[in-house]
């Protein structure tokens, strides 16, 4: 049985119409040489939803996403990306498509000869006809969602590891994408920094119901996502009523040894049965 | 250590000319595909050309003193001193000018480029270039290729140049011979051909610099000891096809130009 919802704010932007999924994956299978490391991965991510995807070290987790962004190719099975098939479409296509996804990477890579406004407002100088006075406006915007906007001539390797999470995050976001990939945007951050960004994830998700791919391997981030909500009052997550569910939805899929074991929503992640899943999230 | 199989070493060699050959075809299509990056491509003109200019200076007013003061040994000896403006003149526009700026370029600006993008594509920038919708061949590799040939043809000039003027002043202060005589020798021996082949070599030896570091530094791979290890290799690699590929001209030029 579903748990009930809380109702997002009025003035929340509307949820993508598109009733296709964000991204479809079909038997998807990746090898380096003779190892394998993607065997027949099958999930779906519907718009609107964010999926946070675990495993242990190497079992795959980030080439889903850059799967997902056509930045490698799959060496078999099919790939659906907003609609699109992207399994072989042409480098130059799929740059247009990339236009429409965010992506967040692991160590923020950020272009260190760049400064942060420069990082940030990238995609709008790329576009060209974007005026100076819009591209500035639109990269305090970004800045300011990730609170940031002091540091805008700074550059990269100015600002602690978590500030470059947070301008990665900015530099995604500017645009607006349908879709965000995130690639374990905590690790290797202390816990209190680690919620500052799972908290800029949550305010994106339920802020602009953004469709997200979140790679982590750490649990508790996932699961602080699944138990709050970003409340635009006070600026912050709050804790959501026990036995209640966030509007914007969220699931998990779990990895291992390069096939999918678990994909499905919280209750089911607590009521599973497999051992391997619940020592993992024990 | 691990021993590799003759034939999987064979293959890997071909596979890395393959790929090079490809990488050279797709950075010169770039140029006639929409965006071009023309900023980039000055930015590039100006760490490549002016930056290299110091560099290409001393060496070529050096060489030119040093051909000068050998070449006087020799022609001494047959009693034709005078002709040293010839022989500096001739050798630093057909071969020296050419092939020693494009190893001082090769040097200071392949290694810098496989370094450079070598970096890029450990931390992941190349990536996110790619993430953000923008192709690292057009914005990174087509600029730094163009500029790098037309750079390289003036540097070439420059040294040229300045080579002349080196062995100018050897022949005037150690030699003792007439500035102008030597001048006027330098200048009335050359020949289209020879001018020919000075131009045409630094187009060449540009393209090599610019491609052989691109594409160690956008294939490297291993973190900073990739990196450094694809600096290395750049270098060496596009010192030794400057080198070849100079003999392959040079003979190549001398047969269709009708040299005698």
């Amino acid at each position: 049985m579903s748990a009930p919802t809380l109702p997002l704010n009025s003035d929340l932007v509307a949820a993508k119409n598109d009733s296709a999924p964000a991204i479809i994956f079909e038997d998807v299978t990746l090898a380096f040489g003779d190892n394998e490391v993607l065997r027949g991965i099958s999930f779906h991510l519907p718009r609107g939803e964010t999926k946070a995807v675990f495993g242990v070290a190497g079992s795959g987790k980030s080439l889903i996403l850059k799967l997902a962004m056509g930045l490698i190719r799959s060496d078999s099975g099919s790939i659906t990306v907003l609609g699109e098939d992207i399994t072989h479409m042409a480098e130059d296509e799929l740059y247009e498509l990339r236009r429409k996804i965010g992506m967040v990477f692991q160590e923020s890579a950020l272009f260190d000869s760049l400064t942060v406004r420069e990082n940030v407002a990238y995609r709008l100088m790329e576009e060209h006809g974007v005026y100076d006075e819009e591209i500035d406006r639109r990269v305090r915007e970004a800045l300011r969602f990730v609170e940031l906007e002091h540091t805008l001539d700074l550059n990269p390797s100015e600002l602690s590891g978590g500030m470059r999470r947070r301008v990665a995050i900015a530099r995604a976001i500017i645009t607006q994408p349908e879709l965000l990939l995130y690639d374990s945007p905590t690790g290797g951050l202390d816990p209190v920094t680690s919620n500052t960004i799972i908290e800029l994830i949550m305010k994106q998700r339920d802020v602009y119901r953004t469709s997200a791919l979140l790679v982590t391997h750490r649990l508790q981030d996932a699961f602080t996502m699944a138990t709050h909500q970003f409340d635009r009052q006070t600026n912050r997550m709050v804790p959501l009523p026990s036995g209640t569910h966030c509007e914007a939805p969220l699931s998990f899929l779990i990895l291992r040894d390069g096939k999918v074991i678990f994909d499905g929503d919280i209750d089911q992640l607590a009521t599973t049965q497999d051992e391997y899943i619940r020592e993992y999230i024990s | 250590m691990e021993l590799i199989s003759p034939s999987d070493l064979a293959k890997e060699k071909v596979q890395t000319v393959q790929d090079y050959v490809l990488f050279c075809l797709q950075a010169v299509a770039n140029v006639f595909r929409k965006p071009l990056y023309l900023v980039d491509m000055v930015q590039q003109a100006d760490t490549i050309g002016v930056g290299s200019l110091p560099i290409v200076v001393l060496t070529g007013f050096f060489t030119g003193a040093v051909l000068a003061l050998q070449a006087s040994n020799t022609l001494e000896r047959f009693g034709s001193i005078t002709l040293v403006g010839q022989l500096v003149s001739t050798s630093m526009v057909r071969e020296l000018g050419p092939v020693l700026t494009s190893l001082m370029v090769a040097g200071r600006n392949s290694s810098g480029m496989a370094s450079e993008l070598g970096s890029m594509v450990v931390t992941e920038q190349i990536d996110a270039m790619r993430a953000l919708g923008t192709d690292p061949m057009k914005k990174l590799v087509t600029p730094r290729v163009v500029a790098t040939v037309f750079m390289l043809f003036f540097l070439a000039i420059i040294s040229d140049l300045v080579g002349l003027l080196g062995g100018l002043v050897v022949a005037k202060l150690l030699l003792k011979l007439d500035a102008r005589q030597y001048w006027y020798n330098a200048w009335e021996t050359l020949v289209f051909q020879d001018m020919f082949m000075g131009l045409i070599k630094p187009v060449i030896f540009g393209f090599i610099i610019a491609t052989v570091g691109c594409f160690y530094g956008m294939n490297a791979r291993g973190g900073t000891q990739g990196v450094g290890r694809a600096t290395t290799q750049a270098m060496v690699a596009a010192s030794v096809l400057i080198l070849a590929m100079d003999l392959i001209v040079t003979r190549f030029l001398m047969a269709t130009l009708s040299y005698h």
